[in-house]
This record gives C-alpha cells, sequence and structure tokens, in this order.
C-alpha cells in the first residue's frame, strides 16, 4: 500500500499536541541534558582534590615544613590532621576520616640526601581509585623539584608525557562531549518504546486499527517527532558544554550533527525493536533501562575501554553508544572528519538496521 | 429485496481462539439502510463477529463479505468505507474534541480543504460545538459518545459497526443517540450494533441474539416475539416467593416483577391450566393469566433452547 504523507503528517501533528500537553515528558527532554551536563561538569570530577589526610611529621626540620607548605599548595591534600603516632593514622584511616597520609620520617634529611632512598612516605586508601589516581599526581608536582635540589644527582623522568587535545587535565573535556550520547540514550530509546506500546495500552489502537492508518506510518509519523527531539538535546548538550565549560567544537559542526542523526537512528531501531517485546509503557521504560545498563558500563565512558578484557570490549563495540562517544570526542575535540571515523558510522547504521528489520519482521506477526 | 441490497453476507463463519469457539457457524444477511441489532451477554461472541466482519480477524473458517469485498483479504478497501465505534471510548484523551476529529479525519484521507468545514458540520449535528476545545479526557459519558459517533461517521461511511455503544450512558442520551442512529439509517447508512439492553434490542429493524457463539434466533422484533415458541403468564399471589419456588421445576424460567411472577412455559397450549394446577396441587393461592411476551422473553427462549441442543 501507498504511504501517505497526510496521514504521517496527521500523526506527526497529533504527537507533537500529546507531547506539548506531557508536561513530564517535556520537562524530561531539555531537564535531562541541563542536569547531566551540570553533574558530570562539576560534580563527577575525576580530578579529585582536597583530600582529607593526616601529617606526621617526625622530622620537624624547615626542609620538612617547606615540604607540606609545598604540598599544600597543591590543594590535593588537606591536611586535616596532626598526629604524632603512627597508631592514630591507623584509627584515622579505619574511622574513614581521612583517605592519606603523609610520614615524614626522623631521619628526612638524612635520606633527601640519599639518592636511593625516598625521602616521605605517602598511605593511602587503596579501596578508593580516584584518590589512588590523584596522589599519583603528587609524585609529578613541583614538590619533587624540592625534594630533588636535595639530592646530588637530578635525573628528569624517563617517559616524558606530552597530554595532546587535553594538556590542562580538564575533566569535562572527556565528560561533557560523550554525555551527547548518553541524554540522546536515556530519553530517544525510552520515549519510542513508550510512544509506540502508548497507543496499545490506552486503547486508541482499537480506533487506529479501523482507520487507512497503515503500521508504517503510524510508526513514522511517531518517530519523526523523535527525530527532532534528539537534534535539539544534541544541541542542548553542546551548548552548555562550549558555554559554561569551555569544551571546544574543534570538527565540523555539521559532521557533528550528522553524527548524532546515525546514533538516533540506531537508538530509535532500540526503541522500536522494545516496543515490540513489551505490553505496557512501564514495561517499556524498564527494558529501555535494561538495555542502557550494559551500554553505559561497557561504552568506555565511565570505565577506560582498553581496561577492559577482550570479551568485553568485542561486546563493546556492538553497542551503539561506544560509537557516538567515539564519533563524538572525536569530532569535538580532535577534529576528526567522516573520512577519520566511518567505521564508527558504520556500525551505528548497520545496529539500527538490524533492529528495524527485527521489530519489523516481529510487528507483522503480531497483527495476524 | 434484490441482492444488490446485502451489505453482509456470512456462511458458516467461525472464530476458534485455541480451543475455545467463540463465533460457531454463522450465518447472516444484512440488508442496505438496516438497523441491525446484535442481542447478547458478555461473551456471546458479538464483538468478535463485529472484528470479523471488519476484517480484523482472521476467521478460523467461513466466508464473509461486506459491501462486495471479501474479509479480511479487501479489508483495507472496507476501512475507508466503513465506520467503526469501539466498545471502550478509544479516541485521544488529552487530545481536544476538535483535535481529535480533525487527526481522525486526516487518517480516513479527506481533502484537506474539506476537513474543516466536515468538522464543524459534524459539530453541529452531535449537540459538540459548546465543547469543542474541551479535552476529550474531561467529558462526559454522553458527550464521549457522541465525539464517537461523530467521529466514525466523518468519511461518511455507507457501513457502521458500533459494539456496544451506550453501556456508559445515562438514558436520556441513549434516547437521542438511538435519534441520531436512526437519522443516520434514513441517509442510507446501514448501522450493525451489538447491545446487551433489550429496549434497545427491540428498535432494531431486525435482529439477531447470539449465546456463547452461535446465533440462537433472528428475524425482526415483532416475529421473534410473535413467534414464541412458548407461552408467556402472569402469576399474581399474595406469596409470589412462594409461588416462584413450586413454579421453578416444572417451567423454563421464572422471574418475579414486583408483587407478581413472571412465567415462561414451552409450548403454545394449555399454559394457563397447567400452571394454575401446580399451583393448586402445592396449596399456593394464586390466579394466572396469559401476557404479551416481550424480547426478554424471546431471548431467555433461545438461550434455553440452545442449552438443550
Amino acid at each position: 500500500m501507498k504511504m501517505s504523507l497526510m496521514r504521517i503528517y496527521a500523526m506527526y501533528t497529533k504527537e507533537l499536541r500529546q507531547l506539548r500537553r506531557d508536561k513530564l515528558t517535556f520537562a524530561m527532554i531539555v531537564g535531562m541534558p541541563v542536569l547531566l551536563v551540570m553533574l558530570f561538569g562539576f560534580a563527577m570530577n575525576n580530578d579529585v582534590r582536597h583530600i582529607n589526610a593526616a601529617l606526621l611529621d617526625e622530622s620537624q626540620t624547615s626542609n620538612s615544613r617547606e615540604l607540606v607548605g609545598e604540598i599544600n599548595q597543591s590543594q590535593i591534600f588537606t591536611f586535616k590532621y596532626q598526629v604524632a603516632t603512627q597508631k592514630e593514622i591507623e584509627a584515622l584511616f579505619r574511622s574513614g576520616k581521612i583517605s592519606a597520609a603523609l610520614v615524614i620520617p626522623v631521619d628526612f634529611e638524612r635520606r633527601l640526601a640519599q639518592a636511593d632512598q625516598s625521602a616521605v612516605q605517602l598511605m593511602l586508601d587503596g579501596t578508593d581509585q580516584s584518590v589512588q589516581g590523584s596522589a599519583r599526581q603528587l609524585v609529578t608536582m613541583p614538590i619533587n623539584t624540592i625534594l630533588r635540589e636535595h639530592r646530588s644527582s637530578n635525573p628528569s623522568p624517563p617517559v616524558a608525557i606530552l597530554n595532546l587535545y587535553n594538556p590542562q587535565h580538564l575533566a569535562p573535556l572527556n565528560s561533557i562531549p560523550g554525555l551527547v550520547g548518553i541524554v540522546l540514550t536515556m530519553s530517544l530509546v525510552m520515549f519510542t518504546s513508550e510512544a509506540l506500546v502508548r497507543e496499545r495500552e490506552r486503547g486508541n489502537l482499537e480506533f487506529l486499527i479501523t482507520t487507512p492508518l497503515s503500521p508504517a506510518e503510524l510508526v513514522l509519523g511517531k518517530v519523526l517527532p523523535l527525530i527532532g527531539i534528539g537534534l535539539i538535546q544534541t544541541a542542548l548538550v553542546v551548548c552548555l558544554g562550549v558555554i559554561i565549560f569551555s569544551v571546544p567544537v574543534r570538527g565540523s559542526v555539521i559532521e557533528l550533527y550528522i553524527a548524532a542523526l546515525f546514533y538516533i537512528f540506531a537508538s530509535v531501531g532500540l526503541g522500536i525493536f522494545i516496543s515490540t517485546t513489551v505490553q505496557t509503557q512501564f514495561q517499556a521504560m524498564q527494558m529501555s533501562i535494561f538495555s542502557f545498563l550494559p551500554q553505559l558500563m561497557l561504552s568506555g565512558y565511565q570505565f577506560p575501554f582498553a581496561g577492559m578484557p577482550p570479551a568485553a570490549q568485542w561486546i563493546g563495540e556492538m553497542l551503539p553508544l561506544t560509537h557516538i562517544i567515539r564519533l563524538v570526542r572525536g569530532i569535538m575535540l580532535r577534529s576528526s572528519t567522516f573520512m577519520d571515523m566511518w567505521p564508527d558510522y558504520l556500525a551505528l547504521f548497520v545496529f539500527g538496521m538490524v533492529l528495524l528489520t527485527i521489530a519489523i519482521l516481529r510487528f507483522r506477526k503480531r497483527l495476524d | 429485496m434484490n441482492d444488490r441490497d446485502i451489505v453482509i453476507k456470512t456462511r458458516g463463519l467461525t472464530q476458534r481462539f485455541g480451543d475455545k469457539t467463540a463465533v460457531n457457524a454463522i450465518d447472516l444477511t444484512i440488508h442496505r439502510g438496516e438497523v441491525y441489532g446484535f442481542l447478547g451477554p458478555n461473551g456471546s461472541g458479538k464483538s468478535t463477529t463485529i472484528r470479523l466482519l471488519c476484517g480484523l480477524l482472521m476467521p478460523t473458517a467461513g466466508e464473509i463479505e461486506v459491501l462486495g469485498l471479501r474479509m479480511p483479504q479487501e479489508a483495507e478497501l472496507l476501512k475507508r468505507r466503513c465506520g467503526y465505534m469501539t466498545q471502550k471510548f478509544s479516541l485521544y484523551e488529552d487530545l481536544s474534541v476538535t483535535e481529535n476529529m480533525t487527526f481522525a479525519a486526516q487518517i480516513y484521507g479527506l481533502n484537506p480543504s474539506s476537513v474543516k468545514k466536515r468538522v464543524n458540520e459534524l459539530l453541529e449535528i452531535y449537540w459538540l460545538d459548546e465543547i469543542r476545545d474541551q479535552m476529550a479526557g474531561t467529558l462526559s459519558g454522553g458527550q464521549k459518545q457522541r465525539l464517537a459517533l461523530a467521529t466514525s461517521v466523518l468519511h461518511k461511511p455507507e457501513l457502521l459497526f458500533l459494539d456496544e455503544p451506550t453501556s456508559a450512558v445515562d438514558p436520556e442520551s441513549r434516547r437521542d443517540f438511538w435519534d441520531s442512529l436512526f437519522a443516520l439509517a434514513d441517509q442510507g447508512t446501514t448501522l450493525l450494533v451489538s447491545t446487551h439492553y433489550m429496549d434497545e434490542a427491540e428498535r432494531c429493524h431486525r435482529l439477531a441474539i447470539l449465546d456463547r457463539g452461535n446465533l440462537v434466533a433472528n428475524g425482526s422484533p415483532q416475529e421473534l416475539m410473535s413467534q414464541l415458541p412458548g407461552q408467556v403468564l402472569l402469576v399474581d399471589s399474595p406469596t409470589p416467593r412462594l409461588a416462584q419456588h413450586t413454579l421453578k421445576p416444572g417451567v423454563l424460567e421464572t422471574a418475579q416483577v414486583g408483587a407478581s411472577i413472571r412465567v415462561l412455559t414451552a409450548g403454545h397450549d394449555h399454559g394457563v391450566e397447567h400452571v394454575q394446577a401446580l399451583l393448586n396441587r402445592a396449596n399456593v393461592t394464586a390466579r394466572v393469566r396469559e401476557t404479551q411476551p416481550n424480547l426478554e422473553d424471546v431471548f431467555v427462549m433461545a438461550t434455553r433452547q440452545q442449552e438443550n441442543k
């Protein structure tokens, strides 16, 4: 049967009307990207500072005080407790009052002079990975120069690290671009699957099946507004990132939107597929969240992709979120072009096509 | 009537869901311009039959021809020529009256330039003009029903299916609603109405009584009542409940109506004498007289006969 633009348009305007009246969904479309950008931009900072720490200075020399002063300035540690014994440090660790402790031994001055001995000891709470990561920064901090001044030799570090694209170690540069993918997944998969189940759940399908409206027209009319929503959310995340967190857009903005469209296609495909497996909007929401979690974990957004075992990496490669995060980071931060990243576009396209095909096959079956 | 006036014709129409037979070998013939009723309790197969006639279900067996189209093969063609008012309100509660109607008009492929005119026309006919901008979810039962009817006739269908259209409305709205249905029939629309109200069934030109998927009787209400294969008696007694208790085993059906007992007996002869004798034997004081059958009697008789088959 021929598709009718008129019927698709009727469905499209009807969806927009309903959406405008559904205050909660409307608030979610705008509210979620804003909330997530703020959360990840301000709160979720891996660059930890002001770690509560204890100081045990057994040497009490001018050098030791200078060292403590330097560390204080670095703001990585806040020495909340000045203690006199190792025992007190252990108690503080156990009660969770501190995550680190600096011990300056009695023979600090002598150790400084000896190149093969460490001069001070930094104790860390190993249960907190972020503390470990931050504390390691201490090793590259200027305090090292103080320690080194007193040493006979002054070896430079064996490997010099050149941080491309993010020399200032700005956390938002890592988190914000990936959020484009997170926001689109959280909203589009859920909105799509819910939108398609809504008619069935509210009984409107009873009416629709007696009209000439075809399943394809129904789905298209419902999905078109969602594509618009996806593009608006993309713009929102990028704009907030640029304005508030000075995240650069180094590549082409057009390509950024094309990448977003590819991802919207994949997410809508997933949403349509989910809608064919559930009966109610609530189930649709549950399934959407269920499909979102592995994506979040394996996409390389929260945990580095390189750190995962091969099987997990392999699964990660099959998930669309992995590819959109790569694409957005590439375009925004490394000014990558389509030619650099075509495999990721291809992956998104294939993912969307496969799920859409399965969904259409399942949809036909259910009409009998 | 000649064959061209036949709008719906089925032969041996059967629908099974698993091992449950929802519709059992039904033969129907419905003519143009008729208000045809399906009378039956819940679960008697009324809705399933309507769905089969619309081509929404694939019948297990049997043939269906509606407006000269074979169902369900040509269902898509039928959708443009028939309307369907669902049992439960199935329009959008978060759209206004006009928005719902405009949406349906567009879906039915009305010419964009004529959509507004047609919607306004129907708003007037079905007294919806004053509530045109109200959300459908906030309407009363009667208003919702008028909106559903207006929406189902937007595309001027030749045939209109109404599945228990008055189950959620007050008596006055029901009367107005039936006036609207007859107005449509006058314009040549064929209407198929399912109901479980006797008074509504009695208004139909012709009706079919359905019982657990079987068509147990059909014809005009007058035919059905005058051809009742039994007698209806009224028993007046100072002890009506005792009289009812006494009669129950000996007759088809008893029901208390006010101070008297309405009794349905099989066969056409000697009902009065038979029942009077039964009561006398039990020493129940009572007076028995014959009365006119109504549609409920027809319904009870038809379903009882089905049970005994």
